[in-house]
């Protein structure tokens, strides 16, 4: 396998890792959490690697777990003994973690494996170099083998607690009350998620990861209203943003894990534009579509009102419109173009009349409008 | 028999802040009882309280005699509509059906059983039509409709409710009226937080007057009175519902 291949399918499975367990930090409004404890596990990692006398995965994913789990309960006690925000603990609680690991790392293990540029950027170009080795044997590149994992990890763990998880995210109280703990629940997702950002750390670093978990969930919550869709699509997402800002990160040699960020970011502009619920493109349609339905309302609502009158020659002339109710004749041509498509209004000569269909509609908003409670 | 919910000495505090002192309270089997108290009385914090929802300083809960924890089963509870985020990714069935997760048991699926129960609790609440309707896109009645659909589901012999005639249009209110009606009709006990000093008389057989502490707890007639209203509001307002 190349060394492009071998970088590409390494970011392919770590984002797809953060992707799934990011679907619920998203849910759960936990970004800010999120970006916490992938900065926080860095001390957990380098308390792993002096253990351990030098890189070690599972001893890695072991310290980076407690280290997440230890940030989020310090948050926690923070936040009810100070009564501080939780904002503002996470504010205190993560840099101090980060710090304690990057004194740590370029005071005595500068240049080594893990240094302060590969903490900052991550190590995803690397990622060919390191062979997975077991007597003797060569197993593929260490990366595979912790991209597949933490894939594995987050994929059991999303079936085996998927009923647990939704219903702790979507309505806590009614959990307790049905027996399903949401605080274990909490922190079990915790430390997946934990665990998960060594991925995402080992690949595009501390500033980075918490685009990995976020942006595919949050851009695939924009596209879909059903969480498994949503969950696939965060994958999806994730996958197209991983080849996507590898292919063009060799094309313009730029950082592969910058690229990626890029490319994320331009996906969930593109679900932010086409949401079909939220978008800004349904937004505007739906906003023009209202206006243009109210303005027909005001018409055939003005028209039921002077009909049969002595004013109803003078009061239902187009003039009439621009002058007394001060529309620009660009609104009173959409207001009548509106009118006349729903087939509410005639035109009789100069003057507008209402059909038998326009009068009931009128008839119908007027009613509604008066008993409509405040 | 023992009465579906006993309280003896509750107190919750907020940071030494008493949000409810010392209650005692019986609500007896087959009754409908309304909690009515001023804004901060403590209401939802009571029925919380007594479901472990809030942390209690003091005192004592038994549903059915027995603590909370071992009568799970038994007892459904209705949250404010406004305390989740209704802009989650599911449907009005899917939210149903939440309520059979503590009886589906892990590692397994809603069957078929399940969808047909909970479609029945949703036809009860006239929402059958609604089935597969994204959450948000619902009005907040008919929210409130899904959550009562959900409690029904869980064949309680508790129902617990807070505040589920706050902002719901007419007929959610008749179909809320209608499904309490019901559960006493078969036997069962529903305890609803209620802010309407007006329609409480009508919708229920007993009230408890609370404000931080417990000013009345009767049947109705005898014990939602002017003087005992006034105890609880403070004349204005007794005035009013007058």
């Amino acid at each position: 396998m190349s060394s492009g291949a071998i970088v590409a399918l390494t970011a392919v499975l770590i984002a797809a890792s953060c992707a799934l367990c990011g679907v619920f930090l998203v849910l759960r409004r936990m970004a800010m959490m999120a970006d916490a404890v992938t900065h926080a596990v860095l001390p957990g990692l380098v308390g792993a690697y002096v253990l351990a006398n030098g890189p070690n995965l599972l001893a890695g994913l072991v310290g980076a777990a407690a280290a997440g789990l230890l940030t989020v309960w310090l948050v926690e006690v923070l936040t009810r003994s100070r009564g501080l925000k939780e904002d503002s603990a996470i504010g205190l609680v993560f840099p101090a973690m980060f710090a304690i690991g990057v004194v740590v790392v370029s005071k005595w293990y500068s240049g080594e494996h893990i240094d302060t540029d590969s903490i900052l950027f991550g190590q995803l170009e690397f990622s060919w170099l390191d062979h997975f080795m077991f007597q003797g044997r060569d197993l593929g590149p260490t990366s595979f083998w912790m991209g597949g994992g933490l894939l594995l990890l987050n994929t059991i763990f999303l079936a085996v607690f998927y009923k647990e998880l939704k219903i702790t995210t979507f309505d806590p109280q009614e959990a307790e009350c049905l027996g399903i703990k949401p605080r274990p629940m909490h922190y079990a997702l915790m430390a997946v998620v934990a665990m998960t950002a060594v991925g995402a750390f080992s690949a595009v670093g501390a500033v980075l990861s918490v685009a990995l978990i976020v942006i595919p969930a949050a851009a695939a919550l924009l596209l879909t209203s059903r969480l498994p869709l949503a969950i696939l699509g965060s994958v999806g997402i994730a996958a197209i943003g991983s080849l996507g800002g590898h292919a063009s990160a060799l094309k313009f040699d730029v950082s592969i894990a910058g690229m990626i960020t890029v490319i994320l970011g331009l996906v969930f502009l593109l679900a932010a534009l086409i949401s079909p619920r939220k978008g800004l493109v349904a937004q505007f349609f739906r906003r023009r579509t209202q206006s243009r339905r109210f303005a027909a309302e005001m018409l055939v609502v003005h028209l039921l009102t002077h009909e049969g009158t002595a004013e109803e020659p003078i009061e239902s002339a187009y003039v009439h419109l621009l002058d007394e109710l001060e529309w620009s004749p660009k609104y009173a041509a959409l207001a009548t173009r509106e009118a006349r498509g729903r087939g509410a209004i005639l035109m009789v000569g100069d003057n507008f009349r209402l059909t038998a269909s326009g009068r009931e509609w009128a008839r119908d908003l007027a009613e509604q409008k008066r008993f409509m409670p405040a | 028999m023992n009465p579906a919910v006993t309280v003896r000495d509750l107190t919750v505090a907020y940071r030494e802040e008493p949000v409810l002192w010392d209650i005692d309270l019986d609500v007896p089997e087959g009754t409908l009882t309304a909690i009515i108290g001023p804004n901060g009385a403590g209401k939802s914090t009571l029925v919380k309280a007594m479901l472990g929802l809030v942390h209690s300083s003091s005192g004592m809960v038994r549903i059915y005699g027995r603590p909370y924890d071992q009568v799970r089963q038994r007892v459904a509870y209705v949250p404010q509509r406004g305390e989740v985020d209704w802009d989650f990714p599911t449907d009005a069935l899917d939210v149903v059906l939440m309520g059979l997760y503590g009886q589906i048991g892990w590692l397994k699926r809603a069957g078929k059983k399940h969808r047909k129960k909970a479609m029945e609790c949703l036809d009860q609440v006239g929402m059958a039509d609604f089935a597969h309707r994204q959450i948000s896109q619902l009005s907040g009645g008919q929210q409130q409709r899904v959550f009562l659909a959900r409690a029904l589901a869980q064949d309680a012999d508790l129902y617990v409710m807070d505040e589920p005639f706050a902002g719901v249009d007419a007929v959610t209110e008749t179909a809320i009226v209608k499904i309490l009606h019901e559960l006493r009709s078969q036997g069962r006990t529903a305890l609803v937080v209620h802010h309407d000093l007006d329609t409480a008389p009508e919708y229920f057989d007993r009230v408890v007057l609370l404000n931080v502490r417990l000013i009345a707890d009767g049947v109705m007639s005898e014990t939602f009175t002017t003087e005992k209203i006034r105890a609880a509001y403070g004349s204005r307002v007794a005035a009013i519902a007058q």
